[in-house]
């Protein structure tokens, strides 16, 4: 069966003033159709690397990447453009990720220059709603303006906007960072719900690997650029191989003590 | 008591003219090496306590009640004694180190401005105590770090000057508003320790504002639990997160990923009831 998402030995080399910088190196991964897919790893790990280079907005130095049987790298510029419908991205940044001087409907509806027979009128203010109300908000949000919502429900536009060309991939980089632990937790909700109803698979970089475990059916755990374990999600975490993964783990902020003398308490040696 | 607030409220005027309230009267004690977590969403009011506390609100801004540091109201106080608090008895730590940092300047400069402006240091003086300082929130290779500018930094060594610049006065209370917000978890983590050890060695006392329980239950000695500028419910943190009085603190609970509260879980003090608050 072909892998939806077929990454193989993938290197990247930056050049620096002062020699090279590997942000990924020989990383090797796949992902199925329907299934998501986690990435984790501290900041400098390389899974922005990584995402940058799976939605195409940069090339490996070595390695392939195929989305659904294609290679990324080796299609022209207009079959990539036409690809480009198929994967789609979610940011970290609500704030940053949409154009305040354009509409909800407008914003949403940028990415379907990407299809040839593209709905127009009322086929695509009716698609764009429905995305509205698949994602929790109105229809009639279309008319209004980034400025006018909260930060969860920007990152809900975005997610809109991801869908609208009815991609099969979806990269999501630390799109929950930025949001309140309420708010997070309603936008892993509906990439659940969205992934039921869409059969989209994710890609989903963060940091914080309780995240993983909420959402992700796999996960990959990136250090300085390498690959340092993989599988499924509750394998990894349940028993975990890598002294790093470990480190990530204990990292999380949890209610294992309650207060802060009795985290001192429990650090003392 | 160290710190005192009575029914504070801060209201903001509109440019059409009508008034908003949006925080309805708080109020909370500190005592001198006590640390008080403050929780809750976006528009909950928790920056909004913590700028009036520092005499940082705009100045559009209301407000009433009282604000009683050592016995003082800062409500009532000209800017210029303000000026002479802040920092020197009152330091703040912001959630973007980036940002709050001088892009132009040195970081052993920023943390050595306070100590010539408020204790008139030599120029020697306040380099040696701001290389004391990195030392104290644990820059490696502090020597050289001293000079290095913010954008040679990572962000968790930008916020560990942060700090720096925050305690170089030897406040007795410190502000931190989601100062890890920004921050990996390992990062955050270590982060927490620092300000945990800081708090225990210099008797700081600690506000620390964050939205996340899994942070409040590190570093807080009692919570405030706020929602739309109203408080929830208040008391010894290990109290309000076994056993929550309101919903909303459950709410909170239950946001958090299940891998962070399972503790909580196990002990069977959670009642799994959903709250709605929306």
């Amino acid at each position: 069966m072909t892998k939806l998402l077929d990454i193989s030995n993938l290197t990247r080399k930056f050049d620096l003033c002062d020699g090279e910088l590997t942000a990924l190196d020989n990383v090797s991964l796949s992902l199925d159709a329907g299934k998501i897919l986690g990435v984790v790893g501290e900041s400098g790990s390389g899974k922005s690397t990584l995402a940058r280079i799976v939605m195409a907005l940069d090339h490996p130095t070595s390695g392939t990447v195929h989305i659904n049987g294609q290679s990324l790298f080796d299609l022209s510029p207009a079959a990539l453009r036409t690809a480009r419908r198929d994967f789609q991205m979610i940011f970290q940044d609500p704030y940053g990720s949409l154009d305040p001087r354009h509409n909800v409907g407008r914003l949403i509806a940028e990415p379907l220059y990407l299809e040839q027979n593209a709905p127009s009128g009322t086929a695509k203010r009716d698609r764009i709603a429905a995305l509205l109300e698949d994602v929790g908000l109105r229809a009639d949000d279309m008319n209004r303006f980034p400025h006018e919502f909260s930060g969860g429900q920007r990152q809900r536009i975005a997610i809109a906007r991801a869908l609208i060309t009815k991609p099969k991939l979806v990269v999501a980089d630390e799109a929950t960072s930025a949001l309140d632990l309420t708010v997070q937790k309603q936008i892993l909700e509906l990439i659940l719900k969205l992934r039921a109803e869409h059969g989209i698979s994710v890609l989903f970089i963060t940091h914080n690997i309780s995240v993983v475990e909420e959402i992700c059916d796999d996960v990959v755990v990136l250090e300085h650029g390498k690959l340092v374990e993989t599988g499924p999600t509750d394998a990894v975490l349940n028993a975990p191989q890598e002294a790093y993964t470990r480190r990530l783990m204990n990292a999380e902020p949890t209610l294992e003590h309650i207060g802060r003398k009795a985290w001192r308490a429990a650090r003392a040696p | 008591m160290m710190l005192s607030i009575k029914d504070l409220r801060v209201s903001f005027d509109h440019s059409t003219g009508a008034r908003t309230e949006v925080v309805h009267g708080i109020n909370l004690d500190l005592d001198r090496g006590e640390t008080l977590g403050i929780v809750g969403e976006s528009g909950s009011g928790k920056s909004v306590l913590s700028l009036a506390i520092m005499g940082l609100l705009p100045g559009s801004a209301h407000t009433s009640g009282q604000i009683r540091f050592e016995g003082e109201d800062l409500l009532a106080v000209p800017e210029r004694r303000l000026c002479d608090l802040r920092g020197r008895k009152i330091g703040m730590i912001f959630q973007e180190p980036m940002s709050a940092l001088n892009p132009a300047m040195t970081v052993g400069n920023q943390i050595a401005e306070g100590l010539r402006l408020h204790k008139g240091m030599s120029k020697h003086d306040a380099r040696n105590e701001a290389l004391r300082l990195l030392e104290m929130v644990q820059i490696p290779q502090a020597a050289t770090r001293i000079d290095s500018y913010p954008h040679e930094m990572s962000g968790g060594q930008r916020q560990r000057v942060g700090i720096a610049i925050a305690i170089a006065l030897k406040p007795d209370l410190l502000i931190a508003d989601e100062p890890t917000t920004a921050l990996d978890v390992t990062v955050q983590a270590e982060i927490l320790d620092i300000l945990d050890d800081l708090v225990t060695d210099l008797g700081i006392s600690l506000i620390l504002i964050s939205h996340d329980l899994g942070v409040i239950a590190r570093i807080a000695d009692r919570t405030l639990v706020m929602y739309r500028g109203d408080e929830m419910e208040q008391g010894d943190t290990e109290r309000v997160l076994r056993s929550p009085t309101h919903d909303y603190t459950r709410k909170l609970l239950n946001a958090m990923p299940s891998r962070a509260r399972k503790s909580l879980d196990q002990t069977g003090a959670m009642t799994g009831s959903e709250a709605n608050h929306d």
